[in-house]
């Protein structure tokens, strides 16, 4: 299957501004569902609200375009109910960790089996350019016309912390390892989560004099650099990319299953 | 053989019932006076192979059955004041989505933390305009568990018939109060279960087009069809709409399909109303005692009467004015400051006749509290 066959083309054009990141990730996502040969019947994509969240309007799967910050909690009512569908969450940073921080936090520690995708380009771009938890301080922003002094935090840190058993970060300029990561994400059993730093040239990159979506881009192939480099070690200010954590843990409708079995055991 | 009777709290009424309605899903989040329902689910549905989950909050709970129910699950959350309140917003996206699900409120003394362990009839008007919007909700009571056990199948069946969240407003004392419970034979009570499209793999399916008759068949996730879910105003292909006609169709549509059956919807009691020259108005555990009142000033040759509602919302108003055309009096008994009082107001013809019998101390209202109403009402002085 093409691409293009997992797309709802009826709902095009999509809504993205010219240069947003966000179209490159679904590429990125959806050349990773192509690589795995799965059927589209299979899978369930769940969204919140922002510019992410309409992903889910695009693509012909499941799709369920929730409220926002809860994209999670409806994600696991799902994949506990039928635990055979791949469930899929795409959602932006202020979706993911702001109002959805709790759900974050709490997935990961089921480690229920969800991809969580966070797409990250440090702003609320759908109403207009607000500041998010993960713009860090001195951004300029809506909210922010002195800068910000909010610290952000590191999504990679707290899904790990919070027991997140598969992590990995890539960027749109990375499409080709963004990719790979997606596929490794979505086969693996357990509560994944994948940021990706994503453009958003319409008003981060303006309010912050980065420049246009090329010159995003390029920020992010000139301050990222894969984890434990070298590059690293002499500038530490560098963002690594890759798959940090990878690792097997008991996974939530697994258990929920010998919890069954316990629940049958002792009746007889 | 016998029925099997048991000896049960109203929350445990209600578990007996949903697991007799065909529940597999459960989410829900501890919260006073509603927490032994997650408790007797938590044993139960593993059993019976139902899913049970603690979610983190109450938002996450009713999110999550909402996904469940998607997969063509039925489900239910159970929850309080302050949980209810933190539902509203994926409530409304139930309502928009079309989605069924039953929520039991177990009403508490309020606003806020309230009196978590006291009585109240205080969410009455939260069930119905709670979450934003102009929007049509269906929210049943019941005051024994014999009657909790018909509404809570009654939620589900009502739910799965017009894809909506049933609210279901239990009180404190039924909820936590002991009685004995008939266990109704499997097929006693009607099951009814949620339409599923006919179209078949490969046939455009429109999740959001109703038919005639105003009812969306529906496809579980999972399936063969594949369609867009969305809390935003949508067309019939479930994608978000701005499109003037399709806004007025889609707005109409989630009201039109509850508020033109009121009648239909409507579920209530009544002792005797033939003759009744006083009737009282009630509903969840204040009915207890306004039952009480009635057969007690009967004995005595006092005609007064007991309408009992079961459905508060929609608000039954054709059957309240007519049962209520001839009263010289109509009092309305509630633990709270005239909620449903002001709905009979505007059902009745003759809206001065109408009085209110209540406590909002957060104790229970006793059929003493009831006379002493009563006796103003018919200038009989305290």
């Amino acid at each position: 299957m093409a691409v293009k066959d997992y797309l709802r083309e009826r709902f095009f054009p999509h809504l993205w501004c010219p240069g947003c990141g966000h179209g490159e990730v679904l590429g990125g996502l959806l050349r990773a569902i192509e690589n795995l040969g799965m059927g589209k019947n299979d899978i369930v994509m769940v969204s919140g609200i922002g510019c992410s969240s309409r992903i889910t309007g695009y693509v012909d799967f499941h799709t369920m375009h929730t409220i926002h910050g809860r994209a999670l909690a409806f994600a696991t009512g799902v994949k506990l109910a039928r635990p055979e569908l791949k469930l899929i969450v795409p959602m932006g940073d202020g979706d993911a960790l702001a109002i959805g921080g709790n759900h974050f936090i709490h997935a990961a520690r089921r480690n229920i089996d969800l991809t969580a995708v966070v797409m990250n380009n440090r702003i609320y771009g759908m109403t207009g350019g607000q500041f998010s938890p993960l713009s860090g301080s001195n951004i300029s922003a809506t909210t922010a016309p002195y800068r910000t002094i909010d610290k952000n935090f590191d999504v990679v840190d707290l899904a790990r912390a919070a027991g997140a058993t598969f992590v990995a970060r890539s960027t749109t300029y990375h499409a080709q390892q963004m990719t790979e990561i997606i596929e490794k994400a979505i086969t693996h059993k357990g509560f994944s989560v994948v940021e990706i730093l994503t453009q958003c040239p319409t008003y981060f990159g303006r309010k912050n004099k980065i420049g246009d979506a090329p010159d995003m881009i390029k920020w992010y192939k000139d301050h990222t650099t894969p984890i434990g480099s070298k590059a690293k070690q002499e500038n530490p200010e560098l963002i690594e990319r890759g798959i940090f954590v990878q690792k097997e843990a008991p996974e939530y409708c697994a258990e929920y299953q010998k919890l069954v079995e316990r629940a049958m055991g002792g009746r007889k | 053989m016998g029925k099997t009777i048991r000896f049960v709290q109203g929350n445990e009424a209600c578990v007996e019932a949903a697991l007799y309605a065909g529940l597999d899903f459960f989410a829900g989040y501890p919260i006073t006076p509603s927490t032994e329902i997650a408790e007797h689910l938590a044993a139960r549905l593993p059993r019976v192979g139902g899913k049970f989950i603690q979610m983190e909050d109450e938002i996450a709970s009713i999110c999550a059955i909402i996904g469940a129910s998607l997969t063509g699950r039925k489900v239910m959350t159970a929850t309080s004041g302050p949980g209810f309140s933190l539902m509203q917003e994926a409530l409304g996206y139930a309502v928009m989505a079309e989605i069924p699900c039953v929520i039991v409120d177990v009403q508490r003394g309020g606003p806020s933390t309230g009196i978590p362990t006291h009585v109240s009839q205080g969410d009455v008007n939260q069930a119905r305009w709670g979450t934003h919007g102009d929007h049509a909700i269906i929210a049943l009571t019941a005051s024994n568990h014999q009657d909790m056990f018909a509404i809570t199948v009654e939620a589900f069946n009502l739910s799965e018939t017009y894809r909506t969240p049933v609210i279901l407003l239990f009180d404190e004392v039924v909820a936590h109060m002991r009685e004995k419970l008939v266990m109704p034979e499997p097929g006693e009570i009607p099951l009814l279960e949620r339409l599923r499209t006919s179209v078949k793999e490969g046939v455009d399916y429109h999740p959001y087009l109703p038919r005639e008759d105003g009812r969306l068949p529906m496809s579980d996730f999972g399936g063969v069809h594949r369609y867009n879910v969305t809390g935003l105003v949508h067309d019939m292909w479930g994608f978000p709409s701005t499109e003037p006609r399709t806004v007025h169709g889609l707005l109409r549509h989630l009201v039109d399909k509850l508020e033109n059956r009121s009648n239909e919807l409507a579920r209530y009691r009544e002792f005797y109303l033939e003759d009744a020259e006083i009737i009282l108005i009630s509903y969840g555990s204040s009915a207890r005692s306004a039952l009480h009142v009635v057969e007690d000033r009967r004995q005595r040759g006092e005609r007064l009467g007991l309408l009992e509602l079961q459905t508060l919302w929609p608000f039954p108003r054709d059957i309240v004015r007519s049962k209520c055309a001839t009263a010289r009096a109509v009092v309305v008994v509630e633990m709270n400051m005239g909620q449903v009082m002001q709905s009979v107001k505007l059902a009745v013809e003759h809206p001065e006749r109408v009085f209110l019998a209540n406590r909002i101390d957060s104790v229970f209202i006793t059929p003493a509290d009831i006379l002493n109403i009563l006796r103003i009402i018919q200038g009989k002085g305290v």
